[in-house]
């Protein structure tokens, strides 16, 4: 009896595993092998081994997830407003997302890069672009949070940032949509060469990090794509892809698709540090906010900036060319050595790749084709290492692995390829599902890519997932690539659009995270060390409270004297020390969102109450056993009435406890 | 110099380990706390396993009404004097080298050593069970009378979510290697003046 259980069992195996060959086979739903879940599965309590850095695009924010699991674990608000973590809404965080057009509410994220330290990632921070009100911000990863975000004058569709110099010498912005540079009224018809495209190096202190323009090339008025460092033989130069060499204005997908050739521009950055470092360029009038997060604070503030460092191409001979690229070329990619410049045309049938080492000798022998508004134009013979031909329709971006190979994402075929740079030979495709556009390595952007997964960013998710109504979740795709051939290991949906992503090897992060913020060190004006100093002060119209919030309680829990027409501040301060631990505040009525506010900090939030009555308030976030009696009441009077502010815990005024 | 002398010597220089390592600890378990809340109890002081861990036990319990533990207690202030006093007169009766003398000074120390261990259970016992009738959550024995929290005085005991482990740490072992000492100097003492 047992044997011919034994045998059914066997049986009912061995079909299963034919089933899903069977499927592979085919290729679209079930393709993946047998091992994959086990691949990806992390078990509870278990750590993923990479973090994941992906951009929300639209969502204007960054999303970090586990890798190869594929788990959400953290939004960190970047350039939008986040009403769950108060982001944007408090009167501390406000400043972060001033602009010289007042406050932004919303951004567009787009390329995450994570600082570098002699040619590797090394997970201090952070960096990302938004594109639409041309931005850079810098996030820490020790506390997961924006620190620094600046505006870049002077450009429009801040779109080829914000890539790092290999020891984060530079964080680069670029131009994507050429603009009158300085801004100015004049008629659109006239743009060919009236508009220009800046090209803006911040330099970033090497401690603290801090973001500073230190100069802006004005450069024809192209579209500046994307671009990437050189590292290794090529440190020193920086390389933007460019389209619209046309300089078109309308109907764009037309006009600006024109020219066979677009190009890439080749910065020697170095030598343009040595010519501002002798007092060369032009201070400039302009006007851009930098934004500055200060953890001892607990505050940000905005500075506006009055002038910028401009440079034009031909004040510095000898450092700037143009590479001709295959038709609009996306993604321009360096690999791993730093000797190859890949440009990832995605108008054309090939992918052209440059050499460092070509170039060099080119621009020694004066190999030129000519110029664009005065910057050489290298004869595409004497830059090029070769062309990879017929790999696909659309590519747009290529990283690397550490054995040579370049795995590039190709949005109309709707699959990677994987290919050897040096023989320009196909080595494996995969399709995705569908329509990828960036793709990630992790350290990719780096001399030391962590070569074991691949992430895809999928533009169009359609039939993957079950179905939302007409707006359908986003998704990336997860390949294991450390054998030949790559392995779909796993879709996973995301925030907002997954336009491009980070990653690096979680040791690297997860030892430095914070866990709570020191009390004693809080220099908040408004912070209080203990439920003694908690008060409420009216000064004038303006009532503000010092507000503490410990297991389970606020104090003051119970304030009189408010009336209607006050602007009240809720100055609240978390006492506690412990890891996570942060309690939540809101207020009925307040027209902002609420606060959570982590262990050791002071946030603040107002509230502008409109009517008679008494008012609770209530911790949002479940903090312990008596988080349901965790709040307190507001009672407001008519704006007529002469109650004095009074305020209590548990029936005595916080602070003279003892003197009773 | 004889052997039980420097023993003897030796043993009551052991116990000033007191003054740089902890005497004992309360190490606090519990699902929330994967690393968990630890206190040090120095002679002189207490002290955070992990920072902030006072404060984060007595966060947990005040829900159940228990008092904060304290700054300071008194015995912070004698304890030192105590095992400084201790200390000298061991070296002295060491130089003096009259064996009795060193059973003299285990004896003391011993009752000493008692009457710490006595101060200290009824410290917890008041810790445990001293409560505020006002308690978020007050606990019933099965006899119905109030459940006290008091932390073991050594060894693991299960106290509601928590489990609390008692045990002695660095310091104390000083202290117990040193008194040995001084004991093994007596025989040794005794069996060099038998020899004379």
């Amino acid at each position: 009896m047992k044997r011919i259980f034994k045998s059914i069992f066997l049986l009912a195996i061995t079909s299963s595993l034919v089933v899903s060959c069977g499927g592979a086979e085919k290729g679209k739903k079930g393709a993946i092998s047998g091992n994959a879940a086990e691949k990806v599965y992390i078990a509870p309590g278990e750590h993923d081994s990479h973090y994941a850095f992906i951009s929300g695009g639209f969502s204007g924010q960054l999303a970090v997830y586990g890798l190869p699991s594929g788990r959400l674990f953290r939004v960190i608000p970047v350039f939008s407003q986040d009403p769950e973590k108060g982001y944007g809404y408090s009167e501390e965080t406000k400043p972060m997302l001033m602009t010289s057009h007042g406050l932004i509410p919303w951004g567009d994220s787009h390329h995450p890069d994570i600082s570098q330290t002699a040619g590797s990632v090394d997970g201090r921070w952070v960096f990302i672009n938004e594109n639409n009100t041309p931005r850079i911000a810098r996030i820490s990863l020790e506390t997961f949070e924006t620190e620094e975000i600046i505006e870049i004058p002077n450009s429009a569709g801040n779109h080829s940032s914000s890539f790092v110099t290999e020891n984060t010498e530079y964080v680069v912005a670029g131009t994507r949509f050429a603009v009158p540079f300085p801004q100015k009224d004049m008629p659109i018809s006239e743009m060919k060469g009236n508009f220009k495209g800046a090209l803006t190096f911040l330099s970033v202190d090497k401690e603290e990090g801090h973001m500073d323009i230190a100069f802006q090339l004005r450069m024809p008025g192209f579209n500046y794509d994307l671009s990437h460092p050189g590292r290794g033989k090529s440190h020193g130069w920086f390389f933007f892809s460019t389209y619209n060499t046309e300089e078109s204005n309308t109907l764009m997908e037309v006009n600006a698709s024109q020219n066979d050739k677009d190009f890439i521009a080749a910065i020697n950055w170095k030598k343009i540090e040595e010519y501002v470092a002798n007092g060369g360029g032009t201070k400039v009038p302009a006007n851009y906010a930098h934004n500055t997060w200060n953890d001892d604070e607990h505050t940000a503030k905005t500075v506006m900036e009055d002038e910028v460092l401009v440079i034009e191409p031909s004040e510095v001979p000898g450092a700037i060319f143009f590479l001709p690229t295959a038709k609009s070329p996306h993604g321009c990619d360096v690999d791993p050595t730093g000797e190859y410049i890949i440009g990832n045309g995605k108008l054309a049938a090939q992918m052209t790749i440059h050499s460092f080492t070509k170039m060099l000798k080119a621009i020694e022998d004066k190999a030129f084709d000519g110029d664009a508004y005065g910057i050489p134009i290298i004869k595409f013979d004497a830059v090029n290492y070769g062309t990879l031909e017929q790999p696909g329709l659309g590519p747009l971006h290529t990283e690397f692995d550490t054995r040579g190979n370049g795995y590039t994402t190709f949005f109309i075929s709707s699959e990677v390829v994987k290919w050897n740079i040096k023989d320009l030979k196909i080595i494996d495709r995969h399709p995705v599902y569908y329509s990828v556009g960036h793709l990630m390595i992790p350290g990719g952007n780096s001399q030391t890519p962590d070569d074991k997964y691949l992430v895809a960013m999928n533009k169009i998710t359609k039939d993957r997932y079950l179905p939302t109504g007409p707006e359908v979740c986003q998704s990336a795709q997860l390949f294991d690539i450390s054998g030949e051939k790559m392995e779909l290991l796993l879709d996973f949906p995301t925030i907002g659009e997954p336009h491009y992503a980070a990653g690096i090897a979680a040791d690297k992060i997860a030892a430095n995270s914070v866990k709570i913020f020191r009390l004693e060190d809080n220099k908040h004006p408004y912070a209080v060390q203990n439920e003694a100093e908690t008060k409420v002060v009216r000064k004038g119209k303006e009532v503000h409270i010092y507000m503490s919030m410990i297991r389970s309680h606020f104090s003051p829990d119970n304030i009189e004297g408010v009336k209607v027409g006050d602007k009240v501040y809720f100055h609240v301060t978390n006492l506690e020390q412990d890891y996570d631990v942060p309690h939540g505040i809101s207020m009925i009525g307040a027209q902002t969102s609420e606060l959570l506010i982590m262990p050791g900090r002071t946030t603040t939030f107002t509230w502008e109450p409109k009517q008679v009555g008494v008012w609770p308030f209530y911790c949002t976030d479940f903090c312990s056993a008596l988080h349901q009696e965790m709040q307190g009441y507001i009672r407001v009077s008519p704006a007529s009435s002469n109650i004095e502010i009074s305020y209590t815990l548990d029936g005595d005024v916080p602070g003279e406890e003892e003197e009773l | 110099m004889k052997k039980s002398k420097v023993l003897m010597i030796i043993g009551s220089l052991l116990i000033l380990g007191l003054f740089a390592f902890p005497l004992w600890n309360i190490t606090l378990e519990a699902p929330q706390y994967p690393i968990p809340l630890g206190m040090d109890i120095h002679i002189n002081k207490f002290s955070d396993t992990h920072e902030f861990d006072i404060k984060n036990i007595n966060l947990m319990n005040h829900y159940v009404g228990m008092q904060y533990i304290p700054e300071t207690i008194p015995e912070f202030k004698i304890f030192p004097i105590v095992i400084g006093f201790m200390a000298a007169l061991g070296i002295i009766f060491g130089f003096i080298g009259k064996y009795k003398l060193y059973l003299v000074w285990f004896i003391l120390i011993s009752l000493l050593g008692i009457a710490g261990m006595y101060d200290f259970y009824l410290w917890e016992y008041d810790y445990g069970h001293n409560l505020d009738p006002n308690a978020i959550m007050i606990f019933k024995n099965p006899d119905g009378s109030v459940m006290g929290f008091q932390p073991p005085l050594f060894g693991s005991k299960d106290i509601l979510n928590f489990t609390a482990h008692s045990y002695p740490r660095t310091g104390a072992y000083f202290m117990f290697v040193g008194i040995l000492l001084t004991f093994i100097a007596f025989f040794v003492g005794k069996k060099e003046a038998k020899k004379k």
